[in-house]
């Protein structure tokens, strides 16, 4: 039997543009010429105090170095380790498949190329742009910033070149609620605003006649987050919108608890006019940790013409980049954090509708479920996503730091706080019956301690309670200050 | 719990103290506010020359469990900055009302207004 399809791009293989009409090759490894990187010397690009003749590396061999790795790994504790309720931050488990997909060669294509031999990177990005437009009812979508924060940073941005283009820059304010994500204010202060604190009510949600109080023709948006950080469903958020609306001002949905709306409810539909998606937070793409990540931003029809460029659409013959009208221009290289993309891609494609609202439905039920299992007081409620216990008279940082000895991740601990000593609970749709049970366990265990086992906790951990205050006064920023 | 407040000096419900030497005004925090606190990491204060407004924000104070603003009790040009702070956060902690003083200040009013010991004792309480 013979196989007589072309052959296809494998591993490395070379990576080829067209340069006019001649197709250039990108030369191998193998091809280039060790001489025509040069340092030290007369001639060489770098001064002298900065190259040296020998290097002393550790000299060690594969058994030693696996078991390094091993050891290492056996001392971290991960989302493939156990629980990992750590609220607000939605640690989810990033199925391997999702690798899979972004290890494929074609997946990773330099995108420094004509349109014309990007068809398939481009298809993806529209119809991932369109999956995410649908998903929180928004017009248009950007898929460039890198990060959440970014997102956020970028969809301020573009309602700030919304309102100078419409005469209106001399509004000067964002209004922010006291439960709100400290990247809210960052941004709003960022992006050259005076960010406008209010406080929330008695039951947890927005105070409409705080809101009513703040806004002013003087508003440029309000960032909100819908569920709240309490995991709250903000009830009255068609009336927030009429008062943001009422003053000309924009409501600004902050993506980050958009795990608990899947397929459910969607932003647009409530009023906000501009948003930004955390992919690791409502999807599943690796999390954290400095490395990439991708925060698209949503707008409605009106501030379209504003967002970053480029942007991808669909033309008769075929996809296309294309610079909206009034764009704020680039925010980062290419077209973003282009593999997280492809996995936040892969993730809602193989998903569906029906499973993204499964998703949802489970983070939802999983929250619920874990606060009625645990004995702390938990107030408010029913939960979206997450909930906000507290340790009462224990010390919310010492009841997670003896969560640890019993094996588990502990939640966020002393945030918001508008709940004293809060352990803010995330458990997401991943866990199973069984392991929320023993994550309940573990809370009870820790419950009925007495502070002095608090206070000496973790003992059962590779690495025990960090002298936090002497890291930050004296930081080792360095192997070298180790040694003394 | 009792907290250390001495009568030589004037306070502010935002747990400044504040104390006249010599013509200028030097500013700190309460021992009651390094504790709420905690272990203290790190200052940030204004450059020398400053202009501050009375009940503006002047610098950042910041502590394992919590960053906080600083405020201005009175309005005035910064006369002096205490450095050490820089290097040595912990005194805000040890010494709050010596070693761990903040500012100084070449006021532009009286410190008449602002609370005195026995009315912050109160607040605290």
């Amino acid at each position: 039997m013979t196989d007589d399809r072309e052959p296809t791009m494998t591993g490395y293989d070379q990576a080829r543009w067209i340069d006019g009409d001649e197709p250039r090759y990108e030369p191998l490894l193998s091809e280039k010429d060790e001489t025509t990187v040069e340092v030290g010397g007369d001639d060489g690009p770098l001064p002298d105090d900065l190259t040296r003749d020998d290097l002393t590396l550790p000299e060690l061999s594969e058994p030693e170095l696996a078991r390094h790795y091993t050891r290492l790994s056996q001392m971290n504790y991960g989302i493939e380790s156990g629980p990992y309720p750590l609220g607000s931050c939605t640690m989810k488990y990033n199925p391997k498949f999702t690798e899979d997909v972004a290890a494929l060669p074609g997946a990773a294509v330099h995108p420094d190329r004509p349109d014309g031999t990007l068809q398939g990177t481009l298809e993806l990005m529209a119809h991932l742009q369109d999956y995410l437009a649908r998903i929180g009812g928004m017009d248009e979508v950007s898929l460039q910033p890198p990060a959440g924060a970014a997102g956020e940073f970028v969809g301020i941005l573009v309602a700030k070149a919304y309102h100078e283009h419409n005469d209106e820059g001399h509004r000067s304010e964002v209004i922010v609620p006291d439960s709100a994500h400290g990247t809210n204010f960052a941004t709003a202060a960022l992006a050259g605003y005076d960010v406008i604190e209010v406080p929330s009510a008695e039951d947890g949600r927005v105070d409409l006649d705080a809101l009513e109080a703040a806004a002013s023709e003087d508003t440029a948006a309000f960032m909100l987050t819908n569920p709240n950080t309490l995991g709250l469903f903000e009830r009255n958020i068609e009336a927030v919108a009429e008062i943001v609306h009422g003053v000309g001002g924009l409501l600004y949905y902050d993506g980050a608890n958009l795990n608990a709306l899947l397929g459910r409810a969607r932003p647009g539909d409530m009023g906000f006019d501009v948003m930004h998606y955390n992919v690791h937070k409502t999807f599943a793409t690796p999390h954290g940790g400095g490395g990439p990540g991708a925060g698209p931003v949503g707008v409605v029809e009106k501030l379209a013409p504003f967002l970053p460029a480029p942007r991808v659409r669909e033309r008769d013959d075929g996809f296309e980049r294309f610079d909206p009208e009034y764009t704020i221009g680039k925010v980062h290289g290419f077209e973003g954090n282009w593999l997280v993309l492809v996995k936040a891609f892969a993730y809602i494609a193989r998903l569906g509708d029906d499973g993204l609202r499964d998703a949802s439905a489970k983070a939802v039920l999983n929250a619920n479920y874990l606060a009625e299992r645990i004995g702390y007081e938990v107030p408010h409620g029913p939960f979206h996503h997450e909930f906000v216990a507290s340790a009462g008279d224990q010390d919310a940082a010492d009841v997670a730091k003896r969560m640890l000895d019993y094996g588990v991740h502990p939640p966020t601990t002393k945030w918001p706080d508008i709940v004293s000593e809060a352990l803010m609970t995330e458990p997401t749709e991943i866990e199973s019956r069984d392991s929320l049970d023993d994550l309940a366990a573990a809370f009870e265990a820790v419950r009925e301690e007495d502070d002095e086992t608090l206070a000496a906790a973790p003992d059962r951990t590779t690495a025990r309670r960090i002298d936090q205050t002497e890291a930050a006064r004296n930081p080792r920023l360095s192997w070298h200050d180790l040694a003394d | 719990m009792s907290f250390n407040i001495p009568d030589d000096r004037r306070y502010l419900e935002s747990h400044e103290w504040t104390e006249e030497r010599d013509g200028t005004v030097r500013v700190g925090i309460t021992d009651f506010a390094q504790d709420e606190l905690g272990d203290v990491v790190f200052v940030e204060l204004p450059d020398i020359g400053d202009d501050l407004d009375a009940e503006a924000a002047f610098g950042v104070v910041e502590s394992i469990k919590a960053v906080s603003d600083l405020y201005a009790p009175i309005g005035g040009e910064v006369t002096a900055i205490n450095e050490t702070l820089f290097d040595a956060p912990e005194l805000v902690n040890d010494d709050p009302y010596g070693e761990g003083w903040m500012i100084e200040l070449d006021a532009d009013g009286s410190l008449d207004d602002l609370l005195t010991p026995e009315e912050y004792e109160e607040q605290i309480e």
